[in-house]
């Protein structure tokens, strides 16, 4: 049974069809990367996923959960127990440090542990930068703080929107770095993005165009190593 | 976690906080200045009214019954009153509401150039020294305090070593051309004195035409000694209700407890018939002219103030409605993200509601300071005195300032609600 699974999903507003009639498949522990310009329903397919939002019509099943027919208080605690997010304008809660913007999703999930927080902070090689504000962090750094605060609670899904967006060469090569590490460690992972760079890094790439996958690409090279070296 | 969260919002959000912090000080500070005042209101106006005179009237329940049928005056009844009782009015329930009394014996003497005129005698500062301990000056001085001194003095009692002194109207003074220091001879059915006038006074009524002397004075005239035709007393009230008219008309058509409660509060007819209860073969019944207006006054005051605590308190809740709204939309991203992550929206209203409380609270408690404080203010510029803090007002203005704030923050959290994730994290 795969992980993730779209069953002929839409999503409508008014004439538009923001997605249409999409299927697809996610495996545990894959790396898959969503592409395609703006309007192309990428934003919407991310929300449906990430049980932000509803389908119009068709399945999502998420662990063998149609998560299309839960209502909005159960999306909640799925979302909470099994999906990590993370933004591409980062989020951070501005007057939280950074330990403490990471013991936020702790503590909507069970119990706060700073320890823990810490230690999720240093595996995004953060480790000092734990008592900062965001305001006092550079984009790379709060992006590094948001992807650990979206691993926090060990989800069996880690979405990205855009995660490189805001950020330079260097910073995005280490967000992209970690990706690889998380993909090492069995996270599965999907990463909505512009960047074709930050796309082809992944096991598998979608492209999506009018509400529909128009392209499917698998990584033959896909070695779960690091891609940024001389490019 | 969730402390760091509300010490991050109000240190951070200080400026709004004390925006609301104000806000609510304000509603609570009317509040709390309108209760106090209210509570103490009804002593203070009732003070206030007491120079209109006296609000009860005790007579002998021979002279009340001649009185009802014939309309004639009580000394006309041959009825007395012992003047020996005139201490236990002092002794009912509602002892402390009794703020001044004065008893009256009025004789019809001959003048020298025929002709006859009234004297009355009267306590002027009668002092008093009860069994429990209390000292009161009681007296026609206060009771009839609109009478205008013309020339002269009031009587001393206290000090005044002759008991022949006399306080005589304007109306006789002009009619028989006297003025201070004249004497005048009046002759009565037991014995003659001539009175020296010590005052000249202008009551603006048939007392104009009268001669007051102390009590024990006049009565000699007629070999009254120890007996009195009528007592004036002033007392505290509480308006009349419907328990208190019922009572009024015949107190044992009430319940047990209808009777103690209406027994054990200060209606003006529980006042007389406690009277009734201390003086033997009396009649007590209030001037309901003077009785009705009390209450009247006494209701529109309160009304009055009322109505300036709830439209205090509502535009203190529109206030605060704003807000805390704008605070909930300027925290969107925030708290979008909150639900993003796993928070309930009983979660995030939590937070919201406790960051809000917390600073009612504080505000709430400077209100009641402040509150406390004007009403200070309105009772030295309208009543000349302070307003004491009635316990009773803390948690009435705890309950407003709590209900208050949650009239608030409705907006601000059906608003919080309906926030998804999606639309603010994402733009949509």
């Amino acid at each position: 049974m795969s992980l993730l699974e779209l069953k002929n999903v839409y999503k409508i507003y008014g004439e538009l069809h923001a997605l249409d009639d999409v299927n697809l498949k996610v495996e545990k522990g894959e790396w898959v990367s969503i592409m395609g310009p703006s309007g192309s329903g990428k934003s919407t397919m991310m929300n449906i996923i990430g049980c932000m939002d509803k389908p119009t019509k068709g399945e999502v099943l998420l662990d063998g959960v149609d998560i299309s027919k839960e209502s909005s208080k159960s999306l909640t605690t799925i979302r909470r127990d099994k999906i990590g997010l993370i933004f591409q304008q980062f989020h951070l809660v501005n007057y939280l440090t950074a330990v403490e913007n990471v013991m936020l999703a702790q503590y909507y999930h069970s119990i706060p542990d700073e320890k823990e927080a810490l230690e999720a902070l240093e595996r995004v090689g953060l480790a000092d930068r734990a008592k900062h504000l965001p305001s006092q962090l550079s984009g790379g750094e709060q992006q590094r703080v948001c992807v650990a605060r979206a691993l926090i609670n060990y989800p069996e899904i880690v979405l990205a929107d855009e995660p490189t967006g805001n950020l330079d060469e260097a910073n995005e090569e280490i967000v992209v770095d970690l990706f690889h590490k998380l993909h090492d460690d069995g996270t599965t992972l999907i990463v909505v993005t512009h960047d074709p760079e930050v796309a082809e890094v992944a096991q598998r790439q979608l492209v999506l165009r009018n509400g529909k996958i128009a392209k499917e690409v698998v990584n033959q090279n896909f070695t779960g190593k690091i891609r940024f070296t001389d490019q | 976690m969730f402390g760091r969260m509300i010490r991050g919002t109000l240190f951070r959000q200080w400026k709004k906080m004390l925006m609301i912090a104000f806000t609510i000080a304000l509603g609570a500070s009317l509040a709390a200045a309108m209760l106090s005042v209210m509570l103490d209101v009804g002593d203070k106006v009732n003070q206030e009214l007491k120079t209109y005179g006296a609000n009860i009237k005790v007579v002998p329940k021979a002279a009340s019954v001649l009185s009802g049928l014939y309309e004639v005056e009580g000394d006309q009844s041959g009825a007395y009153l012992k003047e020996e009782d005139l201490g236990k009015i002092k002794t009912i329930f509602w002892t402390f509401n009794i703020v001044d009394y004065a008893p009256f014996t009025t004789v019809n003497a001959e003048l020298d150039g025929g002709g006859t005129v009234k004297v009355v005698g009267s306590w002027f500062n009668h002092h008093i020294a009860l069994p429990t301990g209390e000292e009161l000056d009681a007296g026609i001085q206060s009771l009839r305090s609109w009478w205008d001194l013309k020339s002269g003095s009031w009587l001393n009692e206290q000090t005044d070593t002759d008991t022949k002194g006399a306080m005589v109207g304007t109306e006789l003074a002009e009619r028989l051309g006297l003025t201070v220091g004249s004497s005048i001879h009046v002759k009565g059915r037991a014995a003659e004195d001539t009175y020296t006038v010590r005052g000249i006074y202008d009551a603006g009524g048939d007392e104009d035409g009268q001669i007051y002397v102390q009590l024990n004075t006049a009565q000699a005239l007629d070999g009254l000694e120890g007996k009195v035709d009528s007592i004036d007393v002033s007392a505290l009230t509480t308006p009349d209700n419907e328990l208190a008219e019922r009572a009024a008309k015949d107190p044992k058509s009430l319940t047990v407890a209808q009777y103690e409660l209406w027994y054990c509060t200060a209606y003006a007819s529980s006042i007389c018939w406690q009277i009734q209860e201390a003086i033997p073969d009396s009649i007590a019944s209030p001037v309901r002219q003077v009785a009705d207006s009390e209450g009247e006054i006494l209701n529109k005051t309160q009304l009055l103030m009322i109505l300036i605590t709830i439209l205090s308190l509502i535009g203190a809740a529109l206030g605060i409605c704003n807000l805390v709204t704008a605070s909930v939309m300027e925290r969107s991203q925030e708290i979008g993200l909150m639900k993003a992550i796993g928070a309930y929206n009983g979660s995030v209203s939590l937070l919201v509601l406790t960051e809000v409380f917390i600073t009612a609270v504080i505000g709430g408690i400077a209100g009641f300071f402040a509150g406390f404080g004007f009403a200070q203010i309105i009772g030295h510029s309208v009543f000349g005195s302070a307003i004491s803090l009635r316990p009773m007002v803390i948690p009435i203005v705890a309950v407003l300032v709590f209900i208050v704030t949650m009239i608030g923050c409705i907006p601000a959290i059906r608003m919080l609600l309906r926030l998804r994730p999606t639309e603010v994290l994402h733009g949509k």
